[in-house]
């Protein structure tokens, strides 16, 4: 394992975590799922050829052969009843294992607890990419009501047959199919006694409307609560074989340091402790986690490291080392966007704007920093660990021990959260390398230090935005440079004629990656902060502003709803009180927040004291849930807006603890109000992501009226707003 | 050093070996497998790993065992009697006040603390009392609103 200069994991989603999937996948040996799941009725689900290629592969294929039968979910009806939905989703806190169980329900309408969901093991679950880009409602959701719908038909057929009647007088509801004329009822599971039926499912099945939904639409809660708030669940850092041991790596000095020379005999001397010494990779395995803390600090390890830049001179840095699109290959972004012509649109402007934006690398801070628990079995590993992408960790653990897929399985127990920030398996690697050198399973749970130095952040970045406005508030140009942040949510959706968008890749000085939202929240702040100077230069209302150039009917509609419960345009309540809005689109949600602040002028202290969001991303599957995930998004979003910040220098984080990395806390969050649109009429979106991005601006927004100043960095005001 | 053998956990004397330095979390989950609570910093700043010390919240990352003694330490595997969940962990279900949970334990057990403190809370108490416990996920107005709900529970039940 070594560090690598520049060690980046590619930023988007269109950028690096839709990548190609292995070019065949062959069809699964029916046999084999009888034999673990028992008798029954099986429902395979074919994934979608075109949108479904986005979580399930479905790349590249070798013409003239028949395509293999791409599973991305099952669903087996046991004779007992008991219902087993196989998906590699993941929970990590979003809820994805109840909504997807609302789903089950409400197809094959049979009771909730009748329902076990198996998630993300690589070895029962099919393929899957990953859980980001907001996608498991909108692809997985649909999946697995189609397989649960198709459950239903084969329980109606079997009951048709069994009573040679017309399948249309039956019904099925609570688990029985019952006849309406005859009220003749059976149970699903007497229907498959004894019976192995499998069904694949083919493309599109017709499906309840949203309008007819009974179970799903509705607030249920978490379906494992009760071992949340007892202490049972066994997340990724509590898990425990026996025999096993505990692991601790021995960390470089610096990102890109290289190791001069290394002095393990002290550590090796300690009764029952295994060190490895493989290239820069130093870590050792021992009984407990205090002899593995002792083992590892009794290793010499001398470290060389160059000078590096730091947090002071970031941007300029980023803008300095841009690096060519062309070189860093097409990652299918639709960059540069051109539309109309920027010259000439500036040249005949009644009003010209340009301004620059700036965003700092931010930590996810999973409140459970990465763990795994490895054992090998011969050539065989296990690794249980916590991860959006088990199916990624898999690949990387069989390139790094030069194994086969299908030699290795990675099981992935719901999880103390992500935020995009646990896409990647270094920890199960660490793990899997002591275990081999052990020969016993091995378990390495980081400390918040590594997590916050070893981990990856969300990239920092800078945007440039030129504009042009005519005098009756029309903007009319549109040129925007985005370094580093990314492409997420980089579009415009302000209605403007003459716009030309880049994004320009930097070398980032940190290891940067995926978070919440991707680039949207930069995006977005630059765009409404922007929008926001834009409405004042012309001498119109914000809202109003920004309505004028919209075409978009929802972004529209959320706006609207946000401002009305916001009571937008009422008079300010107190000096010093100030309101904001902002507003966008990305990833099928539609966000407009208002935020209400309160700026100390003598003190400089700033305090949101009120947010409204208004949120639609079509059908909402589960009131209750998104209302959490707007809400969270939103207390989530405050730290990136406010004060969080990755502080560097040589290769070092400098506040990487919880006592100098501020995140936000129950003193900071005011009272915060979710308006969610219902659009039944159009499909799930998912909402794990976009309901964070209209915040930051937002609160910008409503500091520039309280006090005049405009803040075009995030975070806005680390060490308090200083207006003087 | 003095080597530990014996805790008082959840109303039973449990037989350990830890150093005096040794934290009290690790002993908690790694001899008596009490994962319940969490490890978040190390340093006390985020009440993952929070316990009830003789009824009063302490982070346990940074409790050494030498300063245990013979105390009484509850944790959120102690706090339901039997299958009858704490007033605290059924508000926090109904009010569905988690979303990865992974700090939940840790809430329950300073809101725990708070309760026996002050049996009915106000809004800005409970904010205040609960400053020290991190919930990344955001889910604080629904932590409040079930600390409030479980002292009313309590106090009904005590009626």
């Amino acid at each position: 394992m070594t560090a690598k200069p520049n060690f980046e994991i590619p930023v988007e989603l269109e950028r690096y975590e839709l990548r190609e999937a292995p070019p065949y996948r062959f069809e699964t040996d029916r046999r084999e799922f009888f034999k673990y799941l028992g008798a029954g009725v099986l429902i395979l689900c074919a994934a979608k050829a075109a949108s479904g290629a986005q979580e399930s592969g479905g790349g590249r294929r070798h013409s003239g052969e028949a395509p293999p039968q791409e599973i991305s979910a099952w669903l087996h009806v046991g004779e007992d009843g008991s219902v087993t939905v196989f998906t590699g989703k993941v929970e990590v806190g979003q809820n994805i294992r109840t909504s997807l169980t609302q789903a089950v329900a409400e197809e094959l309408h049979v009771a909730v607890d009748k329902i076990q969901m198996v998630m993300g093991d690589t070895q029962l679950t099919p393929y899957d990419r990953g859980t980001f880009g907001s996608l498991s409602t909108p692809v997985m959701n649909l999946q697995l009501r189609r397989a649960a719908a198709a459950a239903c038909d084969v329980f109606i057929n079997l009951a048709a047959a069994q009573w040679q009647v017309d399948r249309t007088q039956l019904v099925a509801a609570d688990g029985r199919v019952t006849d309406k004329a005859t009220r003749k009822s059976v149970e699903y599971a007497a229907l498959v006694k004894g019976q192995q039926l499998t069904e694949t499912l083919p493309a599109e099945d017709p499906l309840a409307p949203a309008t007819e939904w009974t179970v799903a639409g509705k607030s249920l809660p978490k379906v494992d609560g009760r071992d949340f708030v007892t202490g049972k669940h066994q997340y990724p850092s509590d898990q425990k074989i026996p025999d096993m041991l505990y692991g601790k790596v021995v960390r470089p000095s610096a990102f890109n340091a290289t190791l001069v020379s290394v002095d393990t005999h002290a550590a090796e001397r300690i009764p029952g402790v295994t060190v490895v010494h493989d290239g820069n990779f130093i870590g050792v395995a021992a009984p407990s986690a205090t002899a593995a803390r002792t083992a590892a600090a009794a290793i010499r390890a001398e470290w060389k490291s160059d000078p590096q830049p730091s947090n002071k001179e970031l941007f300029e840095y980023l803008k300095k080392n841009a690096v060519p699109r062309d070189a860093e290959g097409d990652h299918g972004d639709p960059m540069p966007y051109h539309s109309g012509s920027i010259e000439t649109a500036m040249k005949s402007a009644d009003h010209r704007l340009q301004q620059t934006y700036t965003v700092a690398y931010i930590a996810h801070c999973p409140l459970e920093p990465r763990a795994a628990l490895a054992q090998w079995n011969g050539d065989r590993l296990t690794v249980w660990t916590g991860t959006q992408r088990p199916f990624g960790v898999r690949t990387e653990l069989a390139s790094a021990f030069h194994i086969s897929e299908d030699q290795v399985r990675v099981l992935m127990p719901d999880m103390g959260s992500g935020y995009g920030g646990k896409h990647t398996g270094e920890t199960a690697i660490e793990a899997a390398r002591l275990a081999r050198a052990a020969k016993r399973p091995v378990k390495v749970t980081w400390t918040r230090e590594e997590e916050f130095t070893w981990a990856y952040f969300r990239p920092a970045g800078v945007i440039e935005i030129t504009s042009g406005m005519s005098a009756d508030g029309t903007v009319t140009a549109w040129e925007y440079h985005n370094y580093n942040s990314g492409t997420a949510g980089i579009r415009t959706y302000y209605d403007i004629a003459n716009q030309k968008i880049e994004f320009h890749p930097s070398r980032s000085p940190l290891r940067q990656g995926s978070y919440r939202g991707l680039a949207a929240t930069a995006n977005h702040f630059a765009r409404e902060s922007h929008m926001d100077e834009l409405a004042h230069m012309a001498g119109r209302d914000p809202l109003e502003f920004r309505l004028h150039n919209l075409k978009d009917e929802r972004l529209k509609a959320v706006f609207k709803a946000a401002a009305q419960k916001f009571e937008w345009g009422r008079a300010k309540a107190a000096p010093g009180q100030g309101f904001g809005i902002a507003g966008g689109f990305d990833k099928g949600g539609y966000i407009a927040t208002c935020a209400e602040v309160s700026v100390d002028h003598a003190s400089g202290d700033v305090k949101v004291t009120r947010i409204v969001a208004a949120f639609e991303c079509g059908a909402i599957v589960n009131p209750d849930g998104l209302r959490n995930q707007v809400v969270g998004a939103n207390i989530m979003g405050l730290g990136g807006a406010l004060f969080e910040a990755i502080d560097f220098e040589n290769g070092q984080i400098l506040n990487g603890r919880f006592s100098k990395y501020r995140l936000p806390r129950f003193s900071d969050i005011p009272p915060i109000e979710a308006v969610l649109l219902d659009r039944k009429d159009l499909p799930s979106a998912g909402a794990g992501e976009s309901p964070i991005e209209g915040l930051a601006p937002a609160i910008g927004n409503g500091i520039f009226d309280a006090s005049g100043v405009r803040l075009r960095s995030m975070p806005l005001v680390p060490n308090g707003l200083k207006t003087t | 050093m003095a080597t530990i053998t014996q805790l008082n956990v959840n109303g039973t004397s449990r037989s350990i070996s830890a150093d005096s330095q040794e934290s009290l979390l690790f002993v908690l989950r790694d001899q008596l497998g009490l994962t319940g609570s969490k490890y978040g910093c190390g340093e006390g700043q985020c009440g993952a790993c929070t316990v009830l010390i003789d009824g009063t919240a302490r982070r346990s990352c940074i409790t050494r065992m030498g300063t245990v003694g013979d105390k009484n330490i509850t944790t959120i595997e102690g706090l339901a009697i039997g299958e009858r969940l704490h007033p605290l962990q059924q508000a926090f279900l109904d009010e569905a006040a988690m979303q990865c949970a992974y700090c939940t334990s840790g809430m329950i057990m300073s809101a725990a603390s708070l309760l026996n403190e002050n049996a009915s809370p106000s809004e800005s108490e409970i904010s205040h009392f609960m400053e020290g416990n991190v919930c990344r996920c955001g889910t604080h107005p629904r932590i409040v609103a079930a600390i409030q709900k479980a002292s009313k529970m309590q106090k009904g039940a005590g009626q």
